[in-house]
């Protein structure tokens, strides 16, 4: 008998560009209910192996099966509502929140849930009349829980997170790690987390180390 | 009826005014001199021939040659469209098929309601009145494009991984590139009789036309202007968002 497919998994995914290697290659899994956080040296390529997963860019070699399935054979839009990726520093779009929050539901063909979208803002500390604000004048801290709530609305497989706590102060911080690391343990929600955060860190189950292109190899060890 | 007849010689003393544009460049080190002389040379000629050709056209009164010189028309029109496409690859074909079918939208209107008869002696001037606004509003909408998918490619990349699809994603900026482009032609019709007595009717008074008579078929180019600018952008801009996607609804590198 053969085993389960896992969730999501990467095999010698690199990626270059004009000659010059940003991401050495790298291989690992991504399976229900962990919770695994990628590190590495500035420039190591980080982010651009979440926007790889995410299917936002092509890698330049290796595979990515979600699923048991190649992910260049799946329909983006579907994948992407399944593996969703959230930004360091969040562009919000339209006029209002309102209009960020609306998105997942529109892209759904559904009428946004204003009870689902109160009870999440009073989950990440933000005030229900945030919704009427105008998004470009929010903090910083605000966008990246704005931005969070975006990808929350409708719960993913994978949550592909990109420092998205470094603008949150730490009473916020230790508030979303919570948010996470139950959605996590309760949905099987499964995570991989770019950070250099300690708290962070702590919540683990695996630790990826990307190195520089240099050596050209990703350690993959348990937290 | 009054009507006026340009001599070659008054037209060469007209030259003066080229002149004075020359001699404004050199002072003001412009840099300009090459350009009007290279432009008013395309024009004299350009004009020269295409007196001749149209006589030749009107002489004959051939519908096929009627709608190739239409034709004509369009694809000159396209490939000075296609100029400002930057990123969008295709840009020839997508701006063809926009100021075609405008043209032709239109041209058929005003055929059928009789505001003007299918004689070459009409249809291939209105034609040109027509494709070039529709080439100016498509330029216009692909410079818009252009700029508005450089200036907001986080934002469109932060509502492709929410999982929307690339029209979803795209929608503000077609509207708005859409909306910018037209902005002249609605501006113009606006301001007709009050700022600008336009070519058509400036002509039709020049021949010794009755103004009264003359405003009617202004009425009608700015009914036209209108229809045709909003039909072409509307085509192009969406035919021509999808350029800055690849086949797996990526952002593709722009220049």
């Amino acid at each position: 008998m053969s085993l389960p497919a896992s969730l999501l998994q990467l095999q010698d995914v690199s990626f270059s560009l004009n000659n010059r290697t940003l991401l050495a290659p790298v291989s690992f899994e991504l399976n229900p209910g962990e919770f695994t956080l990628l590190t590495g040296p500035s420039g190591c390529g980080k982010s651009t192996l979440l926007k790889i997963i995410a299917a936002l860019q092509n890698q330049t070699a290796g595979t990515i099966l979600f699923k048991g399935q190649d992910i260049k054979q799946l329909k983006p839009e579907k994948y992407r509502q399944q593996v969703s990726y959230c930004f360091q520093t969040p562009a919000l779009f339209g006029q209002t929140v309102r209009d960020n929050l609306a998105l997942p539901y529109q892209i759904r063909g559904k009428k946004i849930d204003e009870t689902k979208v109160k009870q999440w803002l009073e989950r990440v500390n933000l005030p229900a009349d945030i919704l009427d604000k105008n998004a470009q004048a929010l903090s910083g801290g605000e966008k990246q829980r704005v931005s969070l709530l975006r990808n929350l609305q409708f719960l993913p497989d994978v949550l592909l997170l990109d420092e998205i706590t470094s603008a949150l102060d730490e009473e916020n911080k230790q508030n979303v790690n919570q948010i996470i690391a139950s959605l996590v343990e309760e949905q099987q929600l499964a995570v991989l987390w770019v950070s250099h955060d300690s708290n962070e860190i702590r919540h683990a189950k695996n630790v990826i180390t990307l190195q520089h292109h240099t050596t050209g190899s990703a350690e993959h060890e348990p937290a | 009826m009054n009507q006026h007849n340009i001599t070659n010689e008054s037209l060469a003393l007209a030259l003066i005014l080229v002149v004075v544009a020359l001699l404004v460049s050199k002072k003001e080190k412009l840099g300009l001199e090459k350009d009007i002389i290279w432009s008013i040379a395309r024009a004299i000629v350009q004009l020269v021939v295409v007196g001749y050709v149209l006589k030749y056209i009107f002489d004959l009164d051939n519908g096929w040659l009627t709608v190739s010189m239409v034709l004509f028309i369009c694809l000159n029109a396209a490939l000075n469209a296609k100029k400002r496409s930057r990123n969008i690859d295709n840009g020839f074909t997508i701006s063809f098929i926009a100021i075609t079918l405008s043209t032709a939208l239109t041209l058929v209107v005003l055929i059928s309601s009789r505001a003007i008869e299918f004689l070459p002696m009409q249809v291939i001037p209105i034609s040109g009145m027509i494709a070039g606004n529709a080439m100016v509003a498509v330029g216009l909408c692909y410079s818009n494009l252009n700029q508005r998918f450089m200036d907001n490619q986080q934002k469109i990349l932060e509502m492709l991984s929410l999982g929307a699809s690339t029209k979803l994603a795209s929608g503000s900026l077609i509207r708005d590139s859409i909306r910018a482009a037209m902005i002249p032609t609605v501006d113009a019709a606006k301001t007709v009789g009050l700022v600008s007595l336009p070519g058509m009717m400036s002509g039709m008074i020049f021949a010794g036309i009755d103004p009264v008579k003359a405003i009617k078929y202004q009425i009608m180019v700015t009914f036209m202007l209108l229809g045709t600018a909003s039909v072409s952008t509307i085509i192009a801009g969406y035919l021509a968002y999808r350029r800055f996607y690849n086949e797996r609804a990526q952002l593709r590198v722009m220049k």
